[in-house]
């Protein structure tokens, strides 16, 4: 221990921690307080399944079918992936209007190679990472270093990089990827473990990945324990093991009853465990709440803000790549006019999903719900037959409602 | 009977939790210059800001007579219509527009079609600026102006105005000898043709110089009204009426042994960021383990400047200077540098500065030193959290849990997490500006028995503050800074207000950039 626990302790003050019995408070305990307590970040996970149940209705159950649940996570993959490096620039206080371009960019140099070059499709996958990299380190430079403002920087990105892609293309597409390259976004993990009128395979997986959340979630309580914090009731706590568990497995039966599970889903959920990690514990997440929250303080305190800036939109070219490789490979060639608009789902999904206009705040668990919120009213507004111009609206909408929500609640909570 | 044109009668204004006027009242004749003088935070702003109807009729106590009728501005413009105008220390001009249309701004020479008349109003322009001595196109740009041209334009604004009261906040405090002298000038000009002014200055030779009255104001009260007219005035008199207070048990006591140098500051020259002069000029300062230093000067002096260029070259830009801890010389280019270096450096504005108003109390204590509770890049959240209960208790932080959200609480509480921020750093050497400013005065003891207890564990301590009570208090040697330099440096037992008072407001040479002598002279006339 060392710093204020050394410099300040007085004779009064009670020892170290061990040699002190934890005295657990249950602070949160109250299940309803829990929820309305930080209405903020609960609220939409409850419109969420709002949503979700408001449309199972609609439709007697066939938008939790099987094909269609699929197809959802297949169709909106790629905006989730853009949402995830999205989130990270809001909270900085900036955002991206480039991504849609670099999107079609990297899926027609990708493109160009694999099937204009007749190259094998790693290297096409290779290609398009290496320039999603470049392109973040030159917006990266822009912003970070020259110090022009993001929403200037990407607005000239997005033309830079759409123009760069009908050059690239010399304005034709090109299709189709070979069976690889195309497997990557519509091809799903072979019946490894056989198959007896369902994958067993993704029932597997959907079980380990309950037993990993199991894990870390009674790690996380014991660890709480001995830092005497506050935990939920053991009954409780057991509750909601057995509700996401219940959930998971669910949703992994109707997939395993569908076509298996998606090669995205799996890439997906490691691009969202490992930057759920990165936003919440490492220090550079740390760094980029604490620059959208308060710049001036956040150097002050020692942060490099230029460099968090420039690895910032390095990270958001490099998902806007990946992004672009599962694109291409789902529509199976590369277009031109690719892209278009996807900037606009990834900002709307970061917004939805909590994300503060003015920085600072902001999750990707939050983003990937926004995500997926959009996707399901999408979706279920297609399987009702909505008119595609009512669903632009209610889509409209629903943006507009999620960040009032926001400002409302901001400004209930009396801060700033 | 005189003839006055403003009285404010015991005048009271409260804000959350502080008295900021408490039955202050002032008299101005007509056509005279009247000065008002008195320590930072004295409540002389915060008077104006009531006479000018910043703060409306119905917020404050008392009455405002302003020629014979009394007042009740229920905002500036009300003020302005009846003959206020109040010229701030921040000017309020917009850079990229003309002399013209800042004149004019929100009231623009129209011509009959309702369109404005640009050939009638750099007409009335050309003739404002005549009368107020500024020799410039009036398409000019504002921004192209110096700032004391500029502080000409606001006035030619309010003479705009028909104004029989002219308020000045600080007007020669940004501004260089010819301008200031020039702008004396313009004050006489204006009141042999009947103009009453009201000026705040801190410049007691400028006070002496050209008000014909000085009204004192200390801890929100009037203290006295002085005529200047009559000989017997001198600017020791003056001084013993903004500092006339007693040092009462306020100050936690403490034994001082002061150890070897920590740290150490030589030939510190600083310029601002986008005009030629110095802000900092030559300052040599050094501080030692186990002892608490204090910075005194008047707004405007570069204490802040000081202090954060020291830091990481946070402002300005850096001319010329050493630092040396521990008698080997460092450089800190960059904040990070700063700190690993072992300087930390609490900002005299949390809100702004110090803290991320929207996170909580953990993340805010844990910003400056995440390095320390990170393994491989990760942070150990349940370690942060036991840091910051082991602050929250030690510092006797009032908050439910140190998840909450900072924004929500206390100045004093959130000074202490502040403190907390620097102390987790573990420095070698603590600056602290400011460190007490807008909390109340039992979070002060405690900020008090904080700072004591870091020079009790070797830290050396600098403290930069307004309030003179404060520093004597508290210190062990005071430094005085004033315009850019270091004036002076009194051990405490030596120091008094007085004493420390005539040497922030020393006459100086203004600092220009180039031709600075040195100050030495000063340093060592009062050293120990």
């Amino acid at each position: 221990m060392s710093g204020t626990g050394d410099l300040l302790k007085k004779g009064s003050a009670p020892g170290s921690l061990p040699s002190k019995p934890p005295a657990p408070r249950s602070g949160s305990a109250n299940p309803f307080r829990a929820l309305t307590g930080n209405l903020r970040e609960s609220g939409i996970y409850i419109a969420f399944v709002v949503v979700v149940l408001l449309f199972a209705f609609l439709t007697d159950g066939l938008s939790l079918s099987p094909g269609n649940i699929t197809n959802i996570v297949l169709q909106y993959s790629y905006v989730l992936v853009l949402a995830i490096g999205m989130v990270i620039v809001i909270v900085a206080g900036h955002i991206d209007l480039s991504v849609g371009s670099v999107v079609a960019l990297t899926g027609a140099v990708s493109a160009q190679l694999v099937i204009g070059s007749s190259q094998p499709w790693w290297v096409g996958v290779l290609a398009a990472l290496a320039v999603g990299l470049a392109i973040g380190a030159w917006q990266g430079f822009w912003v970070a270093f020259v110090g022009i403002p993001a929403f200037i920087v990407t607005l000239a990105g997005m033309l830079l990089f759409r123009g760069l892609t009908y050059y690239v293309l010399d304005n034709v597409s090109l299709s189709p990827f070979p069976g690889e390259y195309n497997g990557i976004a519509t091809g799903f993990i072979p019946a490894l473990m056989g198959g007896y009128g369902y994958d067993a395979f993704t029932l597997f997986i959907g079980a380990v990945a309950v037993a990993g959340y199991a894990v870390s979630q009674v790690r996380n309580r014991i660890a709480r324990v001995r830092y005497q914090q506050s935990v939920e009731s053991m009954p409780l706590f057991v509750l909601k093991l057995i509700a996401v568990a219940a959930v998971v497995m669910a949703f992994a039966w109707q997939l395993a009853n569908s076509r298996g599970m998606p090669i995205v889903l799996i890439i997906l959920a490691v691009l969202i465990l490992t930057y759920s990690l990165v936003m919440k514990s490492s220090v550079f997440g740390r760094q980029v709440y604490a620059i959208g929250g308060n710049l001036a303080a956040a150097q002050l305190s020692g942060v490099n803000v230029r460099r968090v800036n420039f690895w910032i939109f390095v990270n958001m070219g490099f998902l806007a790549a990946v992004a672009g490789v599962i694109f291409s490979s789902r529509s199976n060639g590369a277009q031109p006019g690719a892209g278009n608009s996807f900037e606009l789902d990834a900002i709307a999904a970061a917004f939805i999903g909590g994300a503060a206009v003015t920085g600072g705040v902001g999750k990707v668990t939050g983003a990937m719900i926004g995500g997926l919120l959009v996707g399901v009213i999408s979706n279920g507004m297609q399987l009702l037959g909505v008119d595609q111009s009512l669903q632009q609206v209610i889509k409209g909408l629903v943006l507009l409602l999620a960040v009032a929500f926001d400002v409302y609640n901001k400004r209930r909570a009396g801060v700033r | 009977m005189t003839d006055n044109i403003l009285e404010m009668r015991s005048i009271t204004k409260t804000f959350p939790g502080v008295k900021a006027l408490s039955g202050v009242s002032l008299s101005v004749r007509r056509g005279e210059v009247h000065a008002i003088c008195g320590e930072n935070g004295a409540g002389k702003s915060t008077l104006m800001k009531v006479l000018s109807g910043v703060y409306p009729h119905g917020t404050y106590e008392g009455d405002i007579v302003f020629d014979g009728q009394v007042s009740r501005f229920s905002g500036i413009s009300d003020s302005e219509r009846a003959g206020i105008a109040i010229i701030h220390q921040e000017l309020a001009l917009v850079p990229y527009l003309s002399i013209t249309e800042n004149l004019f701004l929100g009231n623009e020479v129209r011509g009959r079609t309702g369109l404005i008349d640009w050939h009638r109003a750099n007409g009335e322009a050309s003739k404002l600026l005549q009368r107020v001595g500024l020799d410039e196109n009036p398409t000019t740009p504002i921004g192209q102006l110096g700032v004391g041209k500029q502080q000409l334009v606001e006035i030619a604004k309010a003479l705009s105005k028909d104004v029989r009261l002219l308020i000045l906040d600080e007007p020669t405090a940004a501004l260089n000898d010819n301008d200031s002298e020039h702008l004396l000038g313009l004050l006489r000009q204006l009141r042999s043709e009947g103009m009453t002014s009201i000026m705040i200055s801190h410049k007691l030779n400028e006070i002496e110089a050209i008000s014909d009255a000085v009204t004192i104001i200390r801890d929100g009260q009037t203290i006295e009204t002085l005529d200047m007219r009559a000989d017997t005035v001198t600017e020791d008199r003056i001084i013993r009426g903004m500092v006339g207070r007693d040092l009462d048990s306020r100050f936690p006591e403490r034994e001082s042994h002061p150890g070897e140098e920590v740290f150490r500051i030589e030939d510190w020259t600083v310029g601002h960021p986008s005009q030629d002069r110095h802000v900092v000029d030559g300052a040599n300062l050094s501080v030692r383990a186990g002892e608490v230093i204090g910075i005194a000067g008047l707004m405007g002096a570069g204490r802040t400047e000081l202090a954060m260029s020291v830091f990481g070259r946070s402002y300005g830009r850096y001319l010329s200077g050493q630092l040396y801890m521990h008698g080997k010389p460092i450089v800190a280019r960059s904040v990070r540098q700063a700190i690993k270096h072992g300087i930390a450096y609490a900002t005299e504005d949390r809100k702004k500065y110090g803290l991320n108003l929207i996170d909580d109390i953990k993340r805010n204590i844990s910003a400056a030193a995440l390095g320390k509770l990170a393994t491989g890049g990760f942070v150990n959240a349940h370690e942060e959290i036991r840091v910051a209960e082991d602050s929250k208790r030690s510092m006797n932080i009032k908050a439910p849990t140190v998840m909450a959200v900072t924004g929500k609480l206390s100045g004093g509480n959130q000074q202490k997490v502040v403190l907390s921020k620097w102390i987790y750093s573990d420095p070698e050497v603590l600056i602290l500006d400011e460190p007490t400013r807008g909390i109340d005065v039992g979070a002060k003891y405690e900020i008090y028995t904080i700072i004591n207890r870091l020079v009790a564990a070797g830290k050396a301590v600098i403290v930069i503050s307004s309030e003179l009570p404060e520093l004597l208090g508290i210190c062990d040697r005071v430094y005085t800074l004033s315009a850019g330099r270091i004036t002076g440096e009194l051990p405490v037992a030596e120091a008094t207000q007085e004493r420390l008072m005539s040497l922030m407001t020393k006459d100086k040479t203004p600092a220009r950039a180039g031709a600075h002598t040195p100050s030495t002279d000063d340093d060592q006339e009062h050293s120990a």
